[in-house]
């Protein structure tokens, strides 16, 4: 998971807004790794634990084409295509064979990906954590305010997020691909009866979705470091993404995504603070840092309780 | 008689263990109406489920235009030339009434007058009003104009209604009929599901009856006009 300033002492706005990007930095990531879970759960009804899988990959790859070309930006564009060709080669190796069975069939199956793809990763580039630089033109930080600076490179990671996720949003509402997406979420026997090959749809869906997050994984690639298993818990957050957001929609995994990553990054930073303002400091303590890792979990019973279907369901709205 | 666009014959299929259809045979010609009636639970739905493909068969066979399609994807059978209107419109609710006609609209069949966006909204003005609204934000009415559009837009050689005046008020139904009419008088042949035998008596050519997953009536309009007993027998609830 992405690193985070260490809470301070009190809540000044300075770091109120240094934490708030950090937020909106995680949110864009999750965004990025969400947009493909949501449309392949909702599209094919498919759960993919190993969709996780695919960031780590994205950071390994950037990190195995920057030693090879020596440049972040080629090992990024490099990076995506390769992402893409792994995510559709478990598609068609494994996946597509898991569509017509039962969700606890799938989750032991794609769980069982991860086990096999983290283990291999650790034979093809080692267990110790590897890394690679910021590229020039985006390291160092710009001022923000009066005091506070922000790392140009974490800026970079948050307009990147925000770009893809606009070229998304024309893609699936303005292309005849993206209306058919749309609609294979909400009743994919339906498009396949009028004739539109729906496993083709899904291959397609898949391998983009492999890509985003194979991007979010080669964009995090230089301020993480890249080791086995850094997909796992990102995966866990992108659920509750999807599930917050209505499973299916990219408009709910995006509003989903900022939400869960800034409420994430705010309550780990402020919630012994905010809690010291009602409770002895010892306490606070204690209690502080247990509650700031459930407060996504409490957003998503709340929203859950709701709106069962999440905030923009695709699905039963006929 | 030419072979029949649409043959079907010993179609048995079922959901899991249970068995509904029970060799159901059933033909349809180039530019003829036939409809296919029955009480509830006799089989009709399954039989357009079997045939689309939506549904594994348990036994029988299925021919367009000569060509063996049973068992095929539903997008297979589908791009044969069949334009599926189904039992409760499943419009996508998520796109527009507009998005609706063009997410799957298609021309694979090489007709003479394909059927166009202009043409689907001069043929059903109402979808032109309603062009920008999503599919879950128009009547129960003006979702079966659009499940029927959204057919036409397949190009389809064969237009299968299932229950497309079910729950509409009267004034809507009559639309309906009056354009399936028209449909019929361009030629487009089309195996129509309903349970208003009047309509059905003016509009279609020939009748078949499903009775617990087997025809046991079939007959031209006259016949089944004439004969009282297989309409109480068969259709009356």
């Amino acid at each position: 998971m992405c690193e985070r300033a260490d809470p301070g002492d009190t809540m000044s706005t300075p770091l109120f807004v240094v934490q708030l990007f950090n937020g909106l930095q995680l949110g864009v990531l999750l965004f990025l790794v969400a947009a493909g879970l949501t449309l392949v759960f909702g599209v094919m009804d498919f759960i993919n634990l190993a969709h996780g899988v695919q960031y780590m990959l994205g950071a390994y790859l950037a990190v195995t084409f920057y030693r090879l070309t020596g440049s972040f930006f080629a090992s990024v564009l490099l990076a995506l295509p390769a992402s893409m060709v792994f995510g559709l080669a478990l598609e068609v190796a494994i996946f597509r064979h898991l569509y017509e069975r039962d969700h606890l069939e799938q989750v032991l199956a794609t769980f069982g990906v991860i086990l096999f793809l983290n283990q291999g990763v650790k034979i093809v580039w080692g267990a110790a954590p590897l890394n690679m630089p910021i590229p020039d033109i985006l390291s160092g930080s710009i001022p923000l305010m009066e005091g506070l600076r922000y790392p140009v490179y974490r800026f970079a990671i948050i307009a990147a997020g925000l770009a893809v996720a606009v070229a998304l949003y024309v893609f699936v509402t303005a292309t005849r691909v993206g209306m058919l997406v749309r609609a294979g979420a909400t009743n994919a026997p339906m498009v396949s009866a009028l004739g539109v090959d729906i496993k083709r749809l899904f291959m397609i869906v898949f391998g983009f979705g492999a890509m985003l997050a194979g991007f979010a994984g080669a964009m995090v690639a230089p301020i993480l470091s890249v080791e086995p298993g850094m997909g796992d818990q990102i995966l866990i957050l992108a659920f509750v993404v999807i599930v917050i957001g209505g499973i299916g929609s990219i408009r709910g995994a995006f509003i989903a995504a900022l939400l869960v990553g800034v409420i994430d990054t705010l309550g780990r930073s402020f919630m012994t603070d905010m809690l010291r303002l009602v409770l002895a400091p010892s306490t606070a303590r204690v209690i502080g840092p247990a509650l700031a890792s459930m407060t996504i979990y409490l957003l998503m019973a709340i929203v859950l309780a709701v709106r069962p279907a999440g905030l923009f369901p695709a699905k039963g709205r006929a | 008689m030419s072979a029949p666009l649409l043959a079907i014959s010993g179609l048995a299929a079922g959901y899991g263990g249970s068995q509904v259809l029970f060799g159901v045979d059933l033909d349809v010609s180039a530019g003829e109406v036939v409809s296919l009636m029955g009480r509830n639970g006799m089989g009709k739905t399954t039989t357009v489920r079997a045939l689309m493909g939506l549904i594994p068969l348990q036994a029988g066979q299925i021919r367009f235009e000569g060509r063996p399609i049973a068992s095929a994807p539903p997008f297979r059978i589908a791009r044969s030339g069949i334009g599926l209107v189904p039992e409760g419109r499943q419009i996508f609710p998520t796109l527009t009434v507009e998005e609706n006609l063009i997410a799957t609209a298609a021309h694979r069949n090489g007709g003479a007058q394909a059927w166009t966006l202009a043409r689907i909204y001069a043929f059903l003005p109402r979808l032109a009003e309603r062009r920008r609204h999503m599919g879950n934000q128009i009547s129960g009415g003006e979702q079966q104009m659009l499940a029927i559009g959204r057919a036409l837009m397949t190009n389809p050689k064969l237009l299968i209604l299932d229950e497309a005046t079910e729950g509409l008020a009267p004034l809507i139904r009559q639309e309906i009929w009056d354009r399936l009419a028209t449909l019929k008088r361009e030629g487009l042949a089309i195996l129509v599901i309903d349970r208003t035998v009047d309509a059905l008596l003016r509009l279609s050519d020939r009748h078949l009856i499903l009775e617990k997953g087997r025809i046991v009536w079939q007959g031209s309009s006259q016949a089944l006009a004439s004969d009282p007993v297989a309409r109480d027998r068969y259709l009356s609830v």
